[in-house]
């Protein structure tokens, strides 16, 4: 800017105008990484608010062109670490797509149990940051706690407690281990009563209630409008989700409720995903009993590497091994949309293929990057305060909105 | 561009309930496939926005998700014969949340020019994933209210996900800090 410039818009300043714009993030605490909001104020009213993100970008997308098939699931599985199996579920529905494979009735059901656990742990990953944004600082150690058992879990099945790489085009990398009925049957022992616990903490405590209740208001139209899925959608009352309206995997063999708000606040939406758990131990439930016996991933030897043993005795199995884990196994070409449920809203994954063995375009539709267009709206008119409480009611995970 | 027109497999052609016209079907005026069971329409550049708010008052009222994708030295793209291929393509995923149905739109963006017209006028949501075309393609949108780089730094040179940016190539640009 010149000096002529800066003259010019000097004479503009009222002196008695006293909006100031600050930035929050992206270091503040309760903005879940590093998001930065630009805000507007007037005295503490938001007038007008602006999400600031790329913080996180490092090209994902791109790395993916660069990246096989099988190697694909490592690098999604990084979008979202909060509930990494659903990237992972998302890629691997959309490659099969691709490659017109069937996938075994046991894989689909290992996949489902897995993204119900990681639903679950998600909610309560975020039942824990949303209680200490707003001062509920106990909260942070209960969800925690209790996420860490399912995490426990999932060490167990995949080996890893986070960026799991256990689903994968073709099946599951792992069969599920001696005694899982048992392990989840602990989780599902303990968690009612710790839920019940939360409620006593949370839902009915007057000070939470009075924090969330009627703070960052959306109708449906508007979340419509925006993109927005997921619990904020349907904590305006509109019972949208994947899992019912446009079943994936098993979803229309098992029983369960979506939960719905009906203010499309905070509260509604800190409501949803608590219930959204014991929904989920819902399926879970049944996925213990209804589970089927079979091979964990696809028999196909051009997907899915043979097993150790036949290496040494068949010259075919050591062929198929060497070309998937060297070139890596060609798709047709061709190009598809895939959409999950994911514990945010619709995670999809676009992908062409050019007929090679790595994908031409892989996008991730990610529902963090979409719904945070809500937040300008949500915080628009409400008190400086009350942002922390809408930011943590979104529940953007930054991985995924940076990508 | 080096892309040659694929023809469409007769099976790949058919939609139920639309107006059964000359070789493609059509919907709205705009070409239409099928691509693994998914409904793909393909309108001309300057019909796109038209085609978004035809399939508005259809009912598609989300615009759940909106990208780029660079098919350089890629002629295996599956497009009926009578849409003039170009090297960048706009692809929409649109939502309809009454019926549970789903349609993409494909565009050909040509890379001499690579400017479509917003639709954030129809889908407000639009507007993060249009920012995000941009930094990635290049690709203008005309009449979008903020078209500022989204995920790239402000000062950033290039378009990351067009296929002639390759990996590595380019060190890390990091924002000057004066004093030093």
């Amino acid at each position: 800017m010149s000096e002529a410039e800066a003259e010019e818009r000097a004479l503009v300043v009222d002196p008695d105008d006293e909006r100031m714009i600050i930035n929050m993030g992206p270091q503040h605490p309760s903005t879940h990484g590093v998001l930065r909001v630009t805000m507007e104020l007037q005295g503490e009213t938001v007038l007008r608010s602006k999400p600031v993100i790329g913080y996180l970008h490092t090209g994902m997308e791109k790395t993916a062109e660069d990246l096989t098939y099988l190697q694909g699931p490592t690098n999604v599985t990084r979008m979202d670490y909060a509930a990494p199996l659903f990237t992972e579920l998302t890629f691997s529905l959309a490659v099969e797509a691709l490659l017109e494979v069937e996938i075994p009735d046991r894989a689909t059901w290992i996949r489902m149990l897995m993204c119900e656990l990681n639903r679950m742990s998600s909610h309560l990953l975020f039942l824990a940051t949303n209680g200490m944004d707003l001062g509920a600082v106990g909260m942070m150690i209960y969800g925690w706690r209790e996420r860490e058992e399912i995490l426990r879990f999932f060490e167990k099945v995949t080996g890893l407690r986070m960026n799991h790489n256990y689903i994968r085009p073709g099946g599951v990398a792992a069969d599920l281990p001696d005694g899982w009925r048992e392990d989840i049957r602990k989780i599902l022992e303990v968690l009612p009563d710790r839920l019940e616990q939360f409620d006593v903490l949370m839902t009915g405590q007057p000070i939470w209630r009075e924090r969330t209740q009627g703070i960052g208001v959306i109708t449906t139209e508007e979340a419509l409008a925006l993109g927005a899925t997921g619990p904020i959608l349907r904590s305006t009352g509109y019972a949208w989700d994947l899992r019912r309206a446009m079943p994936y995997l098993a979803y229309d063999q098992v029983d369960f409720d979506i939960v719905v708000g009906t203010y499309g606040d905070t509260f509604d939406r800190y409501a949803i995903r608590l219930n959204e758990i014991r929904e989920s131990m819902r399926i879970v439930e049944q996925c213990i009993d209804l589970i089927p016996e079979g091979p964990y991933r696809t028999e196909d030897r051009k997907i899915t590497p043979p097993p150790r043993a036949r290496i040494d005795e068949s010259m075919e199995a050591l062929i198929h091994h060497f070309k998937i884990f060297t070139e890596g196994f060609k798709v047709p070409p061709g190009e598809v949309y895939t959409a999950v449920e994911s514990p945010r809203g619709e995670l999809g994954c676009y992908l062409v293929s050019d007929g090679g063995p790595k994908p031409q375009r892989m996008h991730i539709r990610a529902p963090s990057f979409v719904n945070l267009q809500t937040l300008p709206h949500m915080m628009h008119g409400g008190l400086l305060a009350d942002a922390i409480a809408v930011i943590s009611s979104i529940d953007p995970i930054m991985g995924e909105v940076d990508r | 561009m080096t892309d040659s027109p694929t023809p469409v497999d007769e099976e790949n052609e058919a939609v139920e309930g639309e107006i059964p016209g000359e070789g493609v079907e059509t919907l709205h005026g705009s070409a239409v496939t099928v691509s693994n069971g998914q409904t793909v329409l393909h309108p001309e550049k300057n019909e796109y926005h038209d085609l978004i708010q035809a399939l508005n008052d259809d009912g598609y009222g989300v615009c759940i998700d909106l990208c780029g994708a660079d098919y350089l030295g890629n002629d295996t793209r599956s497009i009926p014969v009578t849409v003039p291929t170009e090297r960048f393509e706009l692809v929409v995923n649109l939502l309809d949340v009454h019926a549970s149905r789903r349609v993409r739109v494909r565009v050909q963006v040509p890379e001499a020019a690579p400017a479509v017209a917003t639709i954030t006028d129809i889908h407000p949501g639009a507007e993060a994933m249009e920012r995000e075309a941009n930094d990635m393609f290049g690709m203008e949108f005309e009449g979008h209210p903020d078209p500022t780089p989204i995920l790239l730094p402000d000062d950033w040179q290039g378009h990351p996900l067009r296929k002639d940016f390759s990996m590595g190539r380019i060190p890390v640009q990091f924002k000057a800090v004066e004093g030093r």
